[in-house]
């Protein structure tokens, strides 16, 4: 079944900050904004993996890493076992497009206001030069088609403002699909639209998936939609993953008091009990920027349970069973050199109870 | 709610508590004993370039009581900012109250010229947008802007405007050293962090959140909730939250009203709608929602869009895209029925003459169980 489609190792991305010229002159080391800080993943083919983290956690520069979109600055891509890590320049990429599809968050931007939906979709395969303009045509109506957009010859000859959100990021995947992808990695895919849109969407992806074994890298900031569409679901913060895992354990049994705090935050439909006591883990102040990031474990600052050997040693992925990996000092199964202190007052918003 | 020693008895006495703690005093011709804002039969309407003018407010009427939140939910153009925008008349030029009624304190807010308005903008009903970046303006600081209303509007002098935009500062939790900041130079949570503070400058009864925390992250969003329930709690203040996030109003709000194609389709304490939603539409809404706590489970699709308000439908709004739709359902509009346990639905299931009656829990049960609860691996799931 492990059968890996994507393998990211020792993934990095740093991108430099340009220095003012007091900078220069004071000589000031040049400073690095670290996107992504060295990740290690695996995609399995089929699947879906979430990839789920906050504004500035490099979620999103990780997908475009592997739809060769940005550039790393260290580690490796492997792509269905072939290391795609220094494939470069338009031509030589054409191949690896035709595999590795991307969707952006905002069908607004993403479509062209003068193309007809049919130039939109038809346009890869006119750019690789795939097929006669017969075939080309008619790979266009049947992506318009799995899409859902319904009669597809229709759609094609109708322009974005037609359209509504919904049906815009239908033609966004189609224009994925017109492509015959094995991964698709969508950023952030629904999170335009109203609640009602969003799950035919995220019905359509989940029947594509079956229909033609595609495999999703989805990226959201959303711990609810990862947990009700995802196989596995992964963490960042700050660069770096900070648990990996089956989405049954990382949401119901999460090791990382990042993630921890992430669950006990996501607000559900549920109202809740006037009795209830308040078990929301609000951590204070807000994730720093990437360019100072702190030493040792880079969630202590924030972390109600943090000590000492947190403050310089970060930890790794540990194992902790199950196929769930948790970057933290005290992961189930693991005993802290130094015993934890009881947590700071101060890392906690006094509960509104 | 409210903390256990200080437990109001009446509604009135929560009331007059909240009112004894006012900066300012009522309004000179407010009502003795009157609720905080009650709104009866609103309609609004926008004329268009083009044919027939469009009614995104429909008749809407609401009640909001003294230190009680209320949500407003629904999906994109059904009417929920359009309806909070109207209470102060902050519609687009080409928008106009058409009908209905906005009692603030009992006194009537629809025929007030814009001059005598400007009395109840901002002192009495405030605002917190969504985009702060949006709403704050670039080139002024903060604390400047903060102290702004206390100027202009209640005529407070310049360095007590400054001192009390620093007070609101910290309130809010950012330290006041930071008044000296552009809007650039916060992140997105203290941005509405000071959005807030502005908004509680001249010690308004009620704030209305517009989507206060869509476009931030879970734990900034979880921050900046917390403060408004605190907020609420210290002030007494009155809240309506306007979002499509149904979570966020089932954490935050102690009522919840949902419209659908602007008209009001359930309303009522959030506990009794979101636990037994009674109308299709919250259902739907309600399953439709990925929910952490819940199992993992096939999420439910309406069907189709709202309808275009140019041509609104005969009937019910919602009977196409409606699976319990009966005939009468596309042929006239479900009256509002209000139940005992405080829900008003507007649904053909509960006809007048239902409310609290077997054949109404029998329907209620029908939906509650209708909706989808197994665990459901899913036919899409491996």
């Amino acid at each position: 079944m492990s059968d890996e489609l994507v393998r990211l190792e020792g993934l990095e991305v740093h991108f430099p900050i340009r220095r003012g010229l007091t900078e220069l002159l004071k000589r000031r080391p040049r400073n690095v904004v670290r996107a992504v800080d060295g990740i290690d993943l695996t995609i399995n083919r089929g699947e879906i993996l979430a990839l789920v983290g906050e504004s500035g956690s490099g979620k999103t520069t990780t997908g475009r890493v592997i739809v060769k979109l940005t550039r790393q600055t260290g580690g490796r891509v492997v792509v269905d076992g072939q290391d795609v890590t220094n494939l470069w320049g338009t031509k030589a990429l054409r191949p690896y497009r035709r595999r590795v599809q991307f969707i952006f968050q905002d069908p607004y931007e993403t479509l062209n206001p003068k193309h007809t939906i049919g130039d939109f979709v038809s346009e890869p395969l006119e750019v690789m030069g795939i097929g006669t303009r017969d075939d080309r045509q008619q790979r266009v109506l049947d992506a318009l088609n799995a899409a859902g957009l319904r009669p597809a010859a229709d759609f094609a000859g109708r322009f974005p403002h037609e359209l509504s959100g919904g049906q815009r990021q239908r033609v966004v995947i189609a224009g994925a699909l017109v492509m015959a992808p094995e991964l698709i990695v969508a950023d952030e895919p629904v999170s335009m639209l109203d609640v009602s849109i969003r799950t035919e969407l995220l019905r359509l992806m989940l029947d594509l998936r079956r229909e033609r074994g595609l495999t999703y890298l989805f990226i959201t900031h959303d711990l609810a939609l990862a947990w009700v569409l995802a196989d596995r679901i992964a963490v960042m913060y700050l660069g770096k993953i900070m648990e990996i895992g089956p989405a049954e354990a990382v949401i119901r049994s999460p090791q990382n008091p990042y993630t921890k705090a992430l669950v006990s935050v996501s607000p559900s439909t549920d109202p809740p009990e006037d009795d209830a006591p308040d078990e929301r883990m609000i951590l204070v102040g807000e994730t720093p920027d990437a360019a100072h990031v702190p030493p040792g474990c880079r969630f202590h600052p924030r972390c109600p349970v943090a000590f000492d050997r947190c403050k310089v040693e970060e930890p790794p992925l540990f194992d902790v069973g199950g196929g769930q990996q948790a970057a933290c000092w005290l992961a189930d199964g693991r005993t802290p050199v130094v015993p934890a202190p009881p947590p700071p007052p101060a890392t906690t918003l006094p509960g509104p109870d | 709610m409210t903390a256990p020693d200080t437990k109001p008895v009446t509604p009135a006495d929560a009331a007059a508590a909240i009112r004894g703690r006012r900066q300012w005093p009522l309004p000179k011709q407010a009502v003795p004993g009157a609720p905080l804002l009650e709104v009866e039969h609103l309609s609004v309407r926008f004329r268009m370039p083009s044919g027939p003018s469009v009614k995104p407010v429909d008749d809407v009427s609401f009640r909001l009581e003294d230190g009680e939140a209320l949500g407003i939910a629904g999906e994109s153009g059904c009417g929920k900012t359009t309806t909070a925008l109207s209470l102060v008349r902050l519609l687009p030029a080409n928008g106009r109250i058409s009908g209905g009624s906005v009692k603030l304190f009992g006194i009537d807010l629809v025929p007030k010229t814009e001059r005598q308005l400007a009395r109840y903008r901002w002192r009495e009903i405030s605002m917190v947008f969504q985009g702060a970046m949006n709403a704050l303006n670039p080139v002024k600081r903060i604390g400047d802007q903060i102290a702004e209303p206390l100027e202009v509007r209640l005529g407070q002098p310049r360095d007590a405007s400054l001192k009390r935009a620093g007070d609101l500062l910290e309130l809010v939790g950012i330290p006041r050293k930071r008044a000296s900041a552009y809007p650039h130079e916060l992140s997105g949570g203290m941005r509405q962090r000071a959005m807030i503070a502005m908004s509680l400058a001249c010690d308004p009864a009620i704030v209305i959140g517009d989507e206060p925390t869509t476009a931030l992250d879970v734990m900034v969003q979880a921050q900046i909730l917390a403060l408004l329930e605190k907020l609420r709690k210290d002030l007494g203040l009155s809240l309506i939250l306007i979002t499509h996030d149904l979570s966020v109003i089932a954490e935050t709000c102690d009522r919840v009203m949902v419209m659908y194609a602007g008209k009001v389709a359930e309303e009522g304490p959030v506990r009794r709608v979101f636990t037994a939603p009674r109308h299709p539409y919250t259902a739907k809404l309600l399953s439709a929602f990925p929910n952490i706590r819940a199992d993992r489970r096939n999420l439910e699709v309406i069907p189709g869009a709202p309808p275009d308000l140019r041509t609104p439908p005969p009937g019910c709004r919602f009977a196409a895209r409606c699976d319990k739709a009966m005939p009468q359902c596309t042929v006239e509009v479900p009256p509002e029925v209000r139940f005992a346990d405080g829900v008003r639905v507007a649904c053909h299931l509960f006809p007048p003459g239902s409310e609290g009656s077997l054949a109404g829990d029998a329907a209620n049960l029908a939906i509650a169980s209708s909706m989808p609860v197994a665990t459901a691996p899913g036919e899409a799931r491996p």
